[in-house]
């Protein structure tokens, strides 16, 4: 019973989370601002994680965890370096 | 000692020796002259030692096995003929250096003149020593490398380096050539083994390649003997110091491509191609040479063009494939060795007691130099055949040969003639060298008082010179033995009988002889006034220049011709080159597919549908298509939309299992992103209204075209890796590795254990490329020049400067120390908890998803953001960043594991794995592949960073006076 639960709940998360992937397109792609379009990009990385915990959940196996760990530690830098590059035009300086 | 290590010492310790010149201290020349001759005199020494060995008959040889299976070994023989060679080489470098040591001046840099020289002694015994012919070629080369390193040894002296350049491209260009011939060569026989092919003249002489191959060999012999057309180098080589001209162009360089053709002697003459071919570059050698050597001003000069025609009296009779011409060409070999070298040493004494050496300011030096001049004088008796000399002896039998008939045609009839005009040309030159040199009045205003030189300086010609008196006078006692050993090893049974007597009767050869003297004498003193006041270089011939000629050749090949191709068969469009490209691409995997059928076995689509993994795909091919429609204007919306796509990669990684890979690309998507955006930066702005709104037909019609290119591209891929896809997976590697990773490379990360393990060698050298170029990067970043509008700070900085300057309660650059303040104080915590991150999956990578390149890259992630957080200068004050070092140490680790196996009798890179018992963790897989990987994980991280770190310093670089200007220009 409670399989069958875990089972759908993850199935339906995933489609929302698929969904939400395609919404932050149209940040993405269409802008209209650069600003917004560096923020749907965060957006997806997050969204990209969460994806990647619920297929880890349902194929049982901790070794997608890592790939998520590393979205959640390491996938604000790009995040940031185009933030300071709006900013300043420069990356590092 | 042995056979063996006696022959291959007499090759390796000129070698060991030159590296051990190379590091001793510049003003060391006493150290380095001992060096040198101690060098030279063991290999003299060794000579000596195999004596009694090659005396006894046959020839020592030595082998090496490299890649035997390939037939490549390392093989040294050494017979009758190598012998002799060995003992002029060895014997006269070792006079070469003693009077090196005194000619030197204690300005020069002396390392680098033995070092140099040294080496090229032990390339040249290689050469006389080979016994295989790929092996010979090889040597064969480096001689040319270190004669040209010789010759442009005072490089800041323009002659110099033109002088080895000529020469380089000129022995080099027929040391291709010589491998061809000799490629074909063992082609015919089979074999590269110089026994072998020896022993198989009929086939290689009735073999239809043997033209080609016979060719190609003689381009090579003639290039490096210098005969004529390609005798324009040796000349120009004169501006090297003396004792190399005394070495390279008596005993060795020269030598080389005669010795190379008596060598084959056996195997190659005796064809009408090989008579008319050598006979024709022989005899015109001998004469044009001899012609133009009365005609040089510079002493060096003088003997340069006498050398010329002396090797072409070798390659003369060499030509006429005769058994008695080949021991009259072999005999001649050591005689020009001998005089030519104590000749050379005696012009480097005038030159360096005079300071100059244009005959026509020298004069009358007899009365300054009695000793010195009366070895000269008997040198160029020696060197004009004057009897009671070794160089009458040789001259004599060429002579003798000379009247003989043996291959019936113009060529053979011509040849005494321009034998005796040649000989009448040599005695004049020699007497010329003698009567303005060291007769007449005596000299005015020379630039040095002349004097005798220091004993030791004149000790090597006195000795060269009393060795070509000795031989003269009593050959059958002195040099007979050796040469009959040496014509032995190269005739065989083909040995004819010959005497070396002084007096043979009156005959037709000593007719001719004394023709030759009396009318070289009467020559000279016709032209003496002429000469006394000429220019150099004789009369009617000064215009015609084998160099000119050369050099409009060099310029049409390295310049005009690629001008030309240029121009007519490419262009310096991007565009064009890049849509013949892609359309070249899909017109080569266009063929196959359309001569084989395409095999795509029909488009079925996989079985199973996945709703999630359709709409990640869906979100991937967006962002791709909108990245590409972006790029041209609008790169930073590219950027991110690029991000996106990589993304849904990774997604697709972990949803085909495999983790390891979504894991890798993650941490490389990010710091791509990172590179690009610090690229952007220097990227030229994009310029408004370039084109003309609404677009011209034209334009649109050429964007169509391309867009018909890109989708055709794209599609092809699509339809290619398509088919590979759906393929049946078949037998592959894959099953193999699966199966041993656990056994055999304890690890159960397959992809891991291949990297570090099973194709250890390869990450070997995939690291080590990758080193090299962060390298590059790094030196072409040194020297970046950015375009002119990139140079000022980005508009953002300047705008806020302003802002900063105007407000009166903020400092000059108070945003940036307020900018993104959370951002940057979390990623300086985050510092070592990446450091943990990068440790965790370098440890575990053995066994799970990680290793040493992703924990590098997370590593340099750590690093970047650092960077970002707090600028580089307030970083690299308090953080030692270097990534050179890293990349340094990363590199030697991973070869030092590898040798490591060495140790242990195990081949290169043999992994070791074991668990070890530590407390408290309990078991640990230690496996020698984790030191490799900690080497990649060093090399990685230094790589990235450096890479990084040369394009974030671009903006701090000091202000260069292009950048001054510009900002001078805007206040």
């Amino acid at each position: 019973m409670s399989a069958t639960i875990l089972n759908w709940s993850i199935t339906i998360a995933q489609i929302m989370l698929g969904m939400a992937m395609l919404c932050t397109i149209f940040r993405l792609a269409g802008g209209p601002r650069a600003q917004d379009r560096v923020l749907g990009l965060d957006t997806l990385y997050v969204n990209a994680m969460l994806l990647l915990l619920t297929f880890g959940m349902r194929s049982g196996s901790t070794l997608y965890f890592e790939a998520a760990l590393v979205i959640s530690l390491l996938g604000f830098v790009a995040t940031v370096a185009l933030a300071k590059f709006l900013m300043r035009g420069e990356v590092i300086e | 000692m042995t056979d063996d290590t006696l022959l291959i010492s007499m090759v390796v310790l000129p070698f060991v020796g030159a590296i051990i010149a190379a590091f001793l201290p510049t003003m060391a020349r006493n150290a380095e002259s001992w060096l040198a001759g101690t060098v030279a005199l063991a290999a003299l020494g060794c000579a000596f030692l195999a004596y009694p060995a090659i005396a006894a008959g046959g020839a020592l040889r030595a082998e090496i096995p490299w890649l035997a299976s390939f037939g490549l070994t390392l093989a040294f023989r050494m017979d009758g003929f190598a012998w002799l060679f060995a003992m002029l080489v060895s014997g006269i470098g070792f006079l070469v250096v003693l009077y090196a040591r005194y000619y030197m001046s204690p300005e020069d840099p002396v390392p680098r003149f033995f070092s140099f020289f040294l080496a090229f002694m032990g390339s040249m015994l290689g050469i006389v020593l080979s016994g295989n012919l790929i092996q010979l070629v090889i040597f064969w080369e480096m001689t040319s490398i270190f004669s040209f390193l010789l010759i442009g040894y005072w490089y800041h002296n323009a002659s110099a380096r033109e002088g080895a350049r000529i020469s380089l491209t000129v022995t080099a260009t027929g040391g291709m050539a010589l491998l061809g011939g000799v490629l074909l060569l063992g082609h015919i026989v089979g074999s590269y083994d110089l026994d072998e092919v020896l022993s198989s003249g009929n086939l290689i002489r009735n073999h239809p390649l043997y033209l080609p191959a016979l060719i190609l060999i003689l381009l090579g012999a003639f290039t490096k003997s210098a005969q004529f057309p390609f005798h324009f180098w040796l000349p120009n080589a004169m501006a090297a110091p003396t004792p190399v001209s005394a070495y390279l162009h008596s005993a060795t360089l020269v030598k080389a491509g005669v010795f190379l053709m008596a060598r084959l002697w056996p195997v190659m003459a005796g064809t009408p191609e090989w008579f008319w071919l050598v006979g024709v570059a022989g005899l015109s050698s001998l004469l044009i040479a001899a012609y133009f050597a009365i005609f040089q001003q510079d002493l060096k000069g003088l003997l340069a063009y006498s050398t010329i025609s002396h090797l072409g009296l070798i390659t003369t009779l060499l030509s006429l494939s005769s058994p008695l011409g080949a021991v009259a060409a072999i005999f001649h070999m050591v005689n020009h060795a001998t005089f030519k070298a104590s000749l050379f040493m005696a012009a480097g004494i005038i030159d360096h007691e005079t300071g100059t050496r244009d005959m026509r300011r020298l004069s009358g030096l007899f009365r300054f130099m009695p000793i010195t001049a009366t070895l000269a004088m008997v040198a160029s008796a020696a060197m004009a055949g004057v009897p009671l000399l070794n160089g009458f002896l040789s001259k004599e039998m060429f002579f003798a040969e000379a009247i003989e008939t043996h291959v019936p045609s113009i060529l053979d009839t011509v040849t005494p003639y321009v034998a005796v005009i040649a000989s009448l040309f040599s005695v004049t030159y020699s007497v010329r060298f003698i009567q303005a040199v060291f007769f007449g009045p005596p000299p005015v205003d020379l630039p040095r008082t002349p004097h005798e030189p220091p004993f030791w300086m004149r000790l090597p010609v006195s000795l060269l010179v009393l060795s070509c008196l000795v031989v003269g006078a009593i050959p059958g006692r002195t040099i007979e033995p050796f040469l009959r050993l040496g014509v032995t090893s190269v005739l065989g049974e083909a040995t004819p009988e010959f005497s070396l007597a002084v007096w043979h009767g009156l005959n037709v050869p000593l007719v001719m002889s004394v023709i030759a003297l009396v009318g070289g004498a009467l020559l000279s003193f016709a032209l003496k006034r002429y000469l006394a006041t000429s220019r150099d270089g004789p009369p009617f011939f000064r215009r015609v220049k084998g160099q000119r000629i050369f050099d409009r050749l060099m310029a049409l090949v390295a310049n005009d011709g690629p001008r030309f191709l240029e121009r007519y068969l490419s262009t310096r469009r991007l565009q064009p080159q890049l849509r013949l490209l892609v359309a070249a691409a899909i017109l080569a995997a266009f063929l196959p597919l359309w001569r084989q059928g395409p095999g795509l076995g029909g488009l079925t689509f996989p079985p199973v549908f996945d709703p999630i993994f359709t709409l990640v795909w869906v979100v991937g091919t967006v962002c791709a298509v909108i990245a590409a429609y972006q790029a041209k204007f609008h790169r930073l919306a590219a950027l991110a939309l690029l991000g996106g796509a990589g993304l849904s990669v990774c997604i697709s990684f972990v949803w085909l299992s495999a983790p390891d890979l979504a894991l890798t690309q993650l941490l490389v998507e990010i710091v791509t992103t990172v590179l690009i955006l610090l690229g952007l930066r220097w990227l030229p702005k994009r310029v408004e209204g370039a084109m003309p709104v609404p677009l011209s037909l034209t334009t649109r019609l050429q964007r169509l075209r391309d867009l018909i290119l890109a989708v055709l591209a794209g599609l092809g891929m699509m339809l290619l890796s398509y088919a590979v896809m759906m393929r049946p997976a078949g037998q592959t590697i894959g099953a193999y590795f699966l199966e041993r990773a656990y056994t055999e490379g304890g690890g159960t990360n397959v992809v891991n254990v291949i990297l570090v393990d099973f194709r250890g060698f390869d990450t070997l050298g995939e690291i080590t490329v990758l080193a090299i170029v962060a390298l590059t990067v790094f030196a072409l970043l040194r020297r970046f020049r950015p375009a002119p509008d990139s140079i000022p700070p980005p508009m953002q900085q300047q705008i806020q400067r302003k802002f900063d300057v105007a407000a009166p309660d903020r400092d000059d650059g108070a945003t940036l120390t307020d900018y993104l303040y959370v951002a940057s104080v979390i990623m300086q915590w985050l510092f070592p908890i990446v450091i943990v991150l990068a440790l965790y999956l370098f440890l575990r990578g053995h066994d799970l998803p990680g290793g040493g390149f992703a924990a590098g890259i997370a590593m340099t992630s750590a690093f970047i953001m650092q960077y970002m957080a707090v600028g580089t200068r307030w970083l690299e004050d308090r953080l030692r960043v270097l990534p050179l070092v890293w990349m340094g140490f990363g590199l030697l680790l991973a070869t030092a594991t590898g040798l490591g196996s060495w140790l242990f009798g195990y081949p290169f890179l043999t992994s070791h794995s074991r668990y070890l018992e530590i407390p408290l963790i309990g078991e640990v897989p230690a496996a020698t592949a984790l030191l490799f990987d900690l080497g990649v994980f060093s090399l990685v991280l230094g790589a990235t960073v450096l890479m990084l770190i040369a394009i974030a310093h671009q903006s701090i670089r000091r202000i260069g006076p292009a950048r001054a200007a510009n900002e001078a220009e805007e206040t």
